[in-house]
């Protein structure tokens, strides 16, 4: 069964992700996906969806959504909240980290995104049609989401409807991601720079610029000098998605979701995969600092992660939505048959 | 000093937890290029074979290293390494193995504005220049930079220049353009600081495509030369599924 939701107003920086576009690189095809692929699956989770769930990625003001055919239930993860409009006029706010249903007629309106990315998951995901492989917008190519681009006003998409007597809503505390200095692995061209650089790198906070998009965050901080002035420009290899590349001028730029396949500044160092997904909540002017770890602790950090989130989705409790009660699908609802009926 | 590329120890190059670069040189050249095709032909090998290279997500050859991108998650980025480092010392030099493609190029003074730069810059007359570059048997030695395009080479020393001291804000889609010993061509409107010498017809990329992207690194390419009505007159066969961007691409010569 299938439910509608159109966009009543784009809001800003706001695109359709999933995990991203496995398999295309060689075409020069950026892997794309949720820049905090952490923050996604909460999302996602509170509303029963699998991982592989394309949501909404928003990045500075969220959209206004309508539902056009109901019901079905949303949840949103990050520094972001919204409120509901009822067709009656009811109002009630929505906090991110819990689930909310709703029905034909109502207005979901998503304030500013207070952090550097912010999810909103639906029932069943987003159900754009799938573009190589994944949903996820890739602007430079224009393919996925909606059309290639961010969102707009008069866009809709399908996604899941609930079943009747599907009541319960869900929630969670906020996902903490680690703190301390962003982890990376030290190369692949760390023979490009001077004998100081790495230290110069590791010494110094860097701080966020302005110039920062999905395609990658130029840092602002101690300059990195070349081993020569013929150092600072590589005969292009391949690039990924964290990767630190210093230009001439000596400042770092971290590569991002979005980011070219191949690249002519020589790397210094690459963030670990477990640290990606902070890079996501990276706003311009915050401070973040780099420490290298090997990769037998890249790997023993990323299992960590996982067991952490394994726990987290587990302490995803049930409970019943304050509003928007139907007393009659209420007392058939396995959720709360238990509570009511005296056990024998 | 090696002489030859074959006698550059493979290196294994870390691109985080989740790629390794198999470096074969640090230049652009055919030799160097040949066993980066080498490499990537074998691991396609075994990559269905052998459980090892399950995690294997990408395979991306450039001018002197392949990178493969891997699934960090099973934590077997070592064994990764070791069984590529032992398939990069046995691969060997691949021969041009990919297609072979002759695409209609089309050189009329507002496809071509640095046409005449080049000249000058050379020593030539527009019509060696276009000559010259008609001559070139490219090899497509990766795709990048965006997706669909083609670096292609080497051009002959005469038509070698630095990029544009100012880049353009919007070169048009199908440029064929120069820089260095390199060719290429945008495969749709971007900014690009590499001289425009010409445009052609047939798109670089359609995301609809089964096979987006038109070329593949160990293609190799012709230009040949089209009237301003042909080329519109390919563009429309195009456009209307008249012919497909197959097409151009040439059946293999028998040896």
């Amino acid at each position: 069964m299938i439910a509608t939701i159109e966009v009543i107003e784009g809001g800003h920086g706001n695109s359709i992700q999933d995990r991203g576009r496995v398999g295309y690189r060689h075409m020069g095809i950026a892997v794309s996906g949720q820049l905090d692929a952490i923050f996604a699956r909460c999302a996602n989770a509170l509303v029963g969806n699998a991982e592989s769930a394309a949501c909404l990625e928003m990045r500075a003001t969220g959209p206004t959504l309508k539902v056009r055919a109901g019901a079905l239930r949303v949840a949103m993860s990050g520094e972001v909240a919204a409120t509901i409009q009822r067709p009656d006029g009811r109002q009630r706010r929505l906090a991110a980290w819990c689930s909310a249903s709703l029905d034909n007629g109502d207005v979901l309106k998503i304030g500013a995104i207070a952090g550097g990315t912010a999810y909103l998951a639906v029932s069943g995901g987003i159900g754009v049609v799938p573009q190589l492989g994944s949903r996820s917008t890739y602007l430079r190519a224009a393919i996925g989401g909606c059309d290639g681009r961010l969102l707009a006003a008069g866009d809709s998409f399908p996604c899941r409807r609930l079943e009747r007597d599907d009541l319960g809503e869900y929630r969670a505390t906020p996902w903490r991601h680690d703190g301390g200095p962003i982890r990376a692995i030290s190369g692949p061209q760390t023979d490009c720079f001077g004998l100081t650089a790495l230290a110069d790198f590791l010494a110094q906070p860097y701080t966020v610029s302005v110039e920062s998009d999905r395609m990658g965050m130029r840092l602002a901080g101690p300059a990195l000098a070349h081993r020569d002035a013929d150092s600072a420009d590589i005969v292009s290899d391949g690039v990924a998605p964290g990767a630190i590349q210093v230009p001439g001028d000596g400042q770092p730029i971290v590569l991002l979701a979005d980011c070219q396949t191949v690249g002519g500044y020589p790397k210094i160092a690459t963030v670990i995969t477990a640290d990606l997904c902070r890079l996501g909540q990276c706003r311009p002017g915050a401070t973040i600092r780099f420490a290298l770890v090997d990769l037998a602790t890249a790997a023993a950090l990323l299992a960590a992660r996982e067991a952490r989130w394994q726990h987290w989705r587990e302490s995803i409790r049930g409970h019943l939505p304050l509003d928007y009660v139907d007393e009659n699908a209420l007392y058939r609802s396995n959720l709360i048959g238990g509570v009511l009926r005296a056990e024998p | 000093m090696p002489t030859s590329s074959q006698r550059f120890p493979p290196r294994l190059l870390p691109l985080g937890d989740s790629a390794w670069t198999v470096e074969f040189g640090e230049r652009i050249d055919p030799s160097i290029h040949a066993r980066v095709m080498g490499l990537g032909a074998a691991l396609e090998k075994v990559r269905t074979v052998d459980p090892l290279f399950a995690q294997v997500l990408d395979i991306v050859p450039t001018f002197r290293s392949l990178t493969v991108h891997y699934d960090p998650l099973p934590g077997r980025g070592m064994a990764l390494r070791e069984a590529l480092r032992q398939l990069a010392e046995g691969s060997g030099e691949a021969t041009l193995a990919g297609r072979r493609w002759c695409l209609p190029a089309c050189f009329d003074d507002d496809f071509a504005p640095d046409l005449s730069v080049l000249a000058e810059r050379g020593g030539l007359s527009r019509t060696a220049v276009i000559q010259a570059l008609l001559d070139c048997e490219f090899r497509v030695y990766m795709i990048g930079f965006m997706p669909g395009f083609p670096y292609l080479g080497d051009l002959p020393e005469a038509l070698r220049a630095p990029r544009r001291r100012t880049p353009r804000q919007a070169v048009p889609a199908g440029s064929i353009a120069v820089a260095g010993q390199l060719c290429g061509v945008y495969p749709w409107a971007s900014p690009g600081g590499w001289h425009l010498l010409g445009r052609t017809p047939v798109p670089l990329f359609v995301a609809g495509d089964v096979e987006p992207s038109l070329l593949a690194a160990g293609d190799s390419l012709r230009w040949r030369a089209v009237s301003r009505s042909a080329y519109e007159e390919v563009a429309a066969d195009l456009r209307h599924g008249c012919r497909t961007r197959r097409d151009f691409e040439q059946a293999r010569e028998t040896v």
